[in-house]
């Protein structure tokens, strides 16, 4: 799969990387080095092979109790936020 | 050295057993270290180190083994990988994009060992978010591998835990918890000559590690020796009901297991790690390792992994798969650096663009792409498949023999900044490593020879779910038939 610039600027939006235009071919390049070379798992006949998708084989993750276990300490949550207003972490606008 | 830092020479197991006789202190001991870890800055080894924390708890430790009440790694000074988080003192990754973060808990396998006595130096330096295997990526520059050959060139650790196997190389740390996710413990441990213990998945408790590819990483140690591993995995393993993949099985005794008998072992060999790129010496060390085992009373088996040239392919769709995902939460918003931008959304791509590495761009964006709609069948669900029929190549071996024994690392430690190596050079470096992670087995890495330009080279162990007691067992006779001592000449101490 060769990668294009085009393919590589929308990737680095869906992922929230301001790429630089500058590093765009490289990318491409890079990129499509990559998928070229997990191409060949296409050679590999997984019919009717379901996903291993955990390490700990296929048993089920354990659940509990749906409560409250947690929290209650707001000056530690937020003691590295960048930009912080009062209790809350503080982003720029986003409603209009 | 001067006769106090001949304390660092000690290993873990003599540096607790001389303590307990009272044959000098905690505070004497972590001096010793802290002295060293100064003369030694030009190894890149520690980003942060922690002496005012290292000295309070060792006269803490000293006043524990005073009153009787020593726990069992009091006063043992330890390492630790920056990925794991350490309450109130800086950890970072080895990422720009977390900034100056100082987490508010501690990481439960850290916390393990703390509970267990043990005595914190420092933070080590690592790839960046644990993505890579030269720990060149890093954000705070290379570390560099005591190790050189007569050239004098300066090498790679390996990585990504290099900051931890150079310090446990170097004496600069009495042990040291890594991480592995591809290797990240077993190939730097091969290129500097120590041991590298990753355990099974579920075995040490991801909680508060850095996440890179969750289903794929897994905490464990990187020490001077067999025994000093054992003893670091009993203190870091165990059930943990804040990780969902933690796994509530028993944590036998890891020390007691070294009983040094292998006789009727089956030795699985499996035939397609045997590859034509594999330098004489590797192969030399591999064949010369089936010998060891052979003699210490153990039955060599070849057996089949015939799935084993997927796994890397396999390994780098799921790896920046999950680490994608993983890495979505470094958004200038709660942590760490941010950039102002725009919009919201200009504050997060600036942010990420800023703060993270290239090698890290590049796997976030295959992990997106492989993500992405219309591909994800292709790639992703594929690749899951395939991660299926390499465990099962692993379930069908484990019928014909107990462990299996193959090269750590396709070769010793290269120089920095070799630009010869491709990208993907890089990540055939976990060409023998990454089938245990995609499986989830504990393998295990042993220093066993040098190459012939003095550098040392591993021999790895794999074994079956939860039995890391066989492959340390085992691991502890190849050691010792190995008679590996060799230490790095001091050429850095300033």
């Amino acid at each position: 799969m060769a990668v294009d610039e085009k393919l590589v600027r929308r990737v680095a939006t869906l992922a929230r990387i301001a790429v630089a235009e500058e590093d765009v071919p490289r990318l491409a390049i890079e990129l499509s080095a990559i998928l070229g070379f997990v191409e060949q798992l296409s050679e590999v006949d997984t019919q009717g092979v379901a996903p291993l998708t955990s390490a700990t084989g296929d048993t089920a993750l354990r659940t509990r109790e749906d409560v409250i276990t947690d929290g209650g300490y707001p000056q530690e949550v937020l003691a590295n936020a960048p930009v912080r207003d009062d209790d809350y972490f503080a982003v720029p606008k986003v409603i209009e | 050295m001067s006769d106090l830092t001949l304390l660092t020479l000690l290993t873990l197991a003599q540096a607790r057993d001389g303590l307990r006789a009272k044959d000098f202190t905690a505070r004497e001991l972590a001096s010793a270290y802290l002295t060293r870890i100064d003369q030694s800055a030009t190894l890149n080894a520690y980003i942060l180190p922690t002496p005012e924390i290292a000295l309070a708890t060792a006269d803490a430790a000293d006043a524990r083994i005073a009153a009787g009440d020593a726990r069992p790694l009091e006063g043992v000074p330890i390492g630790v990988k920056d990925l794991f988080c350490t309450k109130g003192v800086r950890t970072t990754a080895a990422s720009k994009i977390l900034g100056d973060f100082t987490p508010s808990y501690e990481s439960t396998v850290t916390e393990r060992i703390w509970q267990a006595g043990g005595v914190l130096l420092g933070k080590l330096n690592n790839d960046e978010f644990a993505m890579g295997s030269s720990n060149e990526t890093s954000a705070f520059g290379a570390t560099i591998n005591p190790w050189r050959a007569k050239d004098e060139k300066p090498l790679v650790p390996g990585g990504s835990s290099g900051g931890a196997a150079a310090a446990v190389a170097a004496r600069l740390a009495c042990a040291a918890t890594a991480t592995d996710t591809g290797g990240s413990i077993r190939q730097p441990a091969a290129f500097t000559g120590t041991v590298g213990l990753k355990p099974s998945n579920g075995r040490c408790s991801r909680w508060g590690i850095v996440a890179f590819a969750s289903s794929l990483d897994q905490a464990g140690p990187i020490t001077r020796n067999v025994r000093d591993a054992a003893i670091m995995l009993q203190h870091m393993a165990g059930f943990d009901a804040k990780d969902s993949t933690s796994r509530d099985l028993p944590v036998p005794d890891y020390e007691a297991a070294l009983s040094g008998d292998i006789r009727g072992l089956r030795v699985g060999i499996p035939k397609e790690y045997r590859t034509d790129a594999m330098p004489a010496a590797i192969d030399a060390l591999w064949t010369q390792g089936i010998d060891w085992l052979k003699d210490a009373g153990a039955e060599p088996v070849e057996i089949s992994l015939p799935h084993t040239q997927y796994a890397l392919p396999a390994y780098y769709i799921i790896a920046p798969a999950e680490a994608s995902s993983n890495l979505a939460r470094y958004d200038g918003v709660r942590y760490g650096m941010r950039v102002a931008g725009k919009d919201i959304d200009d504050m997060y791509a600036k942010t990420r663009a800023a703060g993270f590495g290239d090698e890290v761009v590049r796997r976030v964006m295959i992990g997106t792409y492989v993500l992405s709609a219309g591909y994800y069948d292709a790639y992703y669900v594929k690749a899951l498949k395939v991660r299926r029929l390499i465990a099962e190549d692993f379930t069908r071996a484990f019928t014909k023999c107990d462990v299996l024994l193959a090269p750590t690392a396709p070769s010793a430690a290269f120089a920095i900044g070799d630009t010869e190596k491709s990208l993907l050079d890089m990540y055939g470096n976990d060409v023998f490593t990454v089938p245990a992670n995609l499986a989830g087995l504990p393998a295990v890495s042993v220093p066993a020879g040098l190459d012939e330009n003095g550098l040392p080279l591993g021999l790895q162990l794999i074994g079956q779910a939860f039995d890391e007691a066989q492959i340390l067992r085992v691991g502890a006779v190849l050691e010792q038939a190995a008679a590996f001592n060799t230490q790095p000449q001091d050429w850095w101490s300033a």
